[in-house]
């Protein structure tokens, strides 16, 4: 085959030297890698100025198949990792993709705080509802009811819902698609990329393997068809009504798009403010 | 190179230890800290946060000392010389973050101002029950880089070079003060930033390319780190990875990796090493002593010298990795060992194991929330010589 002759255009963002990757057939990891190189694609972004920070699970090992530089950190510290970085290097736009245990349930303080702070990175949650890495736990937005091996009655915990934990904890972001949606999943990521602050979007992804078959939901081609049949696009809606239902409807769209100032900038303006010519300003790229 | 002038308080001071503390993270260039309060160290950060606007740092505090110990190594990453500041409890929640540094190779500085543990223990009063701990306390088999100091000006030489030895080596440096030094005020004089020598962070040499190797080391087993952002597209794992930082699961991966994470500490010991030594030339009695207790063990030893007793006294200032091979040679000659310690008896079994039956060695040991009598060590030197 001729150099080029029948490549995929995501190809240059990828390791491709570390393909198969570990993801199950059906699994809806690979649709938000393609949706996220795309969205790269989309926004021209310089990808060098890009860096993707996971923490630990399936979705964890995504960093270690982007060719950026990428960050495979502890389970559930990727957003306080990502901060680090972030106010070492505010020019550089700085991604979270991991999983809803890692990012909400190990991860649940990080993930308020930094969003409080308004800390200026992408937070992008595949939301599968389980601990698939491990075989199949419950996790915290598994709907009500639902079987996994340590609930092996069905769930009794009420799960959270992510766009409302994101708004009222002060993301400047918020959407929710599944991976059927791959067009406004793929924007979504376009709008984060080039919106300042702390930005959320939830992706809902089918796991097959591990959450599907022993909640007797199909395989990963119905699990296409039932978001097609069972999402209803609301841009704007009510956060508080965005909670997720075993075999119910799943309300998807951009919730919220406001501006608030970053953690850097408000820093900066506080600090310039309290103490004029005694401030060193550090670099935050905040335009003075 | 030299130390950054805008950061060093040139002048003769009146600084508690963990005062003292910030000003050496400053003059080493250390411009950006995540922390969570605890005391006897919220000081180190209270005094972080007034001085960084004025030099162009950054201080963040974080919900957790969890999120405090990984936020660091992003910014370690993002090429900032970076540490945080805890105690006791805090040190426990950071545990799996040292491990993740020292797998990573991250430069960075764990400040721990002991006090008395176990749990909640003694916030306000003095330990030193956290040395095994800083050396093992994360899950699997790495090396450390852990220093002692015994006195606020220490308290400001020695965090540059718990700066300085982290750049070196790429290991996570604990930092190993307690309550006493943290909250003694005596006199500190910072130099001009013209007399501090800084370690500048390893920059690889080699250009960004497909073939870019993240963890080729280099002789003395340390590799050198890439800028972020500059093309090299690497990839940083805590999983067991080759030299190109790609995962790999596998006993021969392991085995290269984690002896080389071992011996780039383990090798380099003799370089690592500060020792201080005082009348050893003739001491029958070795008093082996770290910390604020080898400030305490100076008085014994003027009492047992006055009392015609021939008695020195051995203080790793540098106690991971510890000075084995010069217990082993002091073994040689001394009649016995005396190891006083806030704990109930750590660094105490690293003499006995290097000493290796060829004299008797004592503990002395003590829960802390107070410091040793003198002269309760007198008397076990006096109980060994008989």
């Amino acid at each position: 085959m001729s150099q080029g002759e029948h490549r995929n255009p995501v190809e240059s963002f990828l390791r491709m030297d570390r393909m198969p990757h570990i993801w199950c057939p059906g699994c809806g990891i690979g649709i938000v890698v393609n949706c996220f190189v795309r969205a790269l694609l989309k926004s021209k972004i310089d990808v060098d100025s890009v860096s993707v920070v996971s923490g630990i699970g399936c979705t964890g090992r995504i960093a270690g198949y982007f060719k950026v530089d990428s960050f495979h950190t502890t389970h559930g510290r990727p957003i306080p990792f990502a901060t680090g970085l972030k106010t070492a290097r505010p020019d550089m736009n700085i991604v979270v993709l991991s999983g809803e245990g890692d990012l909400i349930a190990i991860g649940g303080n990080h993930f308020i705080h930094a969003a409080r702070r308004n800390v200026d990175i992408k937070v992008i949650c595949v939301n599968n509802f389980t601990y698939a890495m491990t075989g199949g736990q419950v996790g915290p937005t598994a709907p009500l009811h639902s079987i996994a091996t340590t609930a092996p009655y069905g769930s009794h915990e009420r799960p959270f819902n992510l766009p409302f934990l994101a708004e009222s904890s002060g993301a400047t972001y918020v959407a929710r698609w599944t991976t059927y949606h791959v067009r406004q999943l793929t924007k979504a990521m376009v709008d984060v990329l080039n919106k300042p602050g702390f930005c959320f979007v939830e992706a809902i992804a089918p796991c097959p393997t591990i959450y599907q078959r022993r909640n007797r939901m199909g395989d990963g081609l119905e699990m296409m068809r039932f978001y097609r049949e069972h999402s209803r696009i609301a841009n704007g809606a009510d956060t508080r009504s965005l909670d997720i239902e075993m075999g119910g409807e799943i309300v998807v769209g951009k919730f919220i798009d406001r501006d608030r100032p970053t953690y850097l900038e408000a820093m900066d303006e506080e600090l310039s403010k309290r103490l004029g010519n005694r401030y060193v300003p550090y670099p935050t790229g905040v335009k003075r | 190179m030299k130390a950054d002038p805008m950061g060093v308080l040139v002048g003769a001071h009146f600084l508690d230890g963990d005062h003292a503390c910030c000003e050496g993270a400053l003059a080493a260039g250390c411009r950006m800290v995540f922390g969570y309060p605890i005391t006897p160290s919220t000081e180190v950060v209270e005094r972080i946060a007034r001085r960084f606007p004025m030099v162009g740092g950054v201080f963040i505090q974080m919900e957790d000392e969890i999120a405090s110990s990984i936020a660091i190594q992003g910014a370690a990453w993002g090429g900032k010389k970076v540490m945080t500041v805890t105690s006791g409890p805090g040190m426990s929640l950071m545990q799996e973050h040292i491990g993740f540094a020292a797998m990573t190779e991250t430069p960075c500085v764990f400040v721990n101002v002991q006090r008395g543990g176990p749990s909640t223990g003694l916030p306000t009063l003095p330990g030193q029950a956290d040395m095994m701990q800083a050396r093992w306390g994360s899950h699997g088999d790495y090396e450390i880089i852990a220093l002692s100091p015994n006195s606020p000006q220490e308290c400001f030489d020695l965090t540059i070079v718990a700066f300085n030895m982290s750049e070196r080596y790429r290991v996570p440096v604990m930092f190993m003060m307690d309550e006493s030094v943290g909250h003694m005020t005596e006199r500190v004089i910072i130099p001009e930033s013209t007399e501090i020598d800084i370690e500048p962070r390893r920059l690889t040499r080699a250009q960004p390319s497909e073939d870019y190797e993240l963890y080729a080391p280099e002789e003395d087993l340390v590799p050198q780190m890439p800028p972020v952002g500059a093309g090299y597209r690497f990839h940083v794992t805590g999983l067991t990875h080759d030299e190109k930082g790609y995962p790999v699961m596998n006993a021969w991966v392991q085995e290269k990796l984690v002896r080389r994470l071992v011996d780039k500490i383990r090798k380099n010991a003799s370089e690592i090493a500060i020792n201080q030594e005082f009348e050893l030339e003739d001491a029958e009695v070795v008093i082996v002593a770290y910390g604020i207790t080898s400030r305490v063990v100076q008085r014994t030893m003027f009492l047992a010298r006055e009392k015609g007793l021939k008695v020195g006294v051995f203080r790793p200032v540098v106690v991971w990795p510890f000075p084995e091979d010069r217990i082993r040679e002091l073994a040689g000659r001394a009649k016995a060992f005396v190891v006083p310690e806030l704990n109930y008896g750590q660094v105490y079994y690293e003499v006995e194991r290097l000493v290796a039956g060829r004299a008797p060695c004592r503990l002395v040991d003590h829960g802390g929330g107070a410091l040793h009598d003198p002269a309760d060590i007198l008397k076990v030197v006096e109980e060994v010589l008989r």
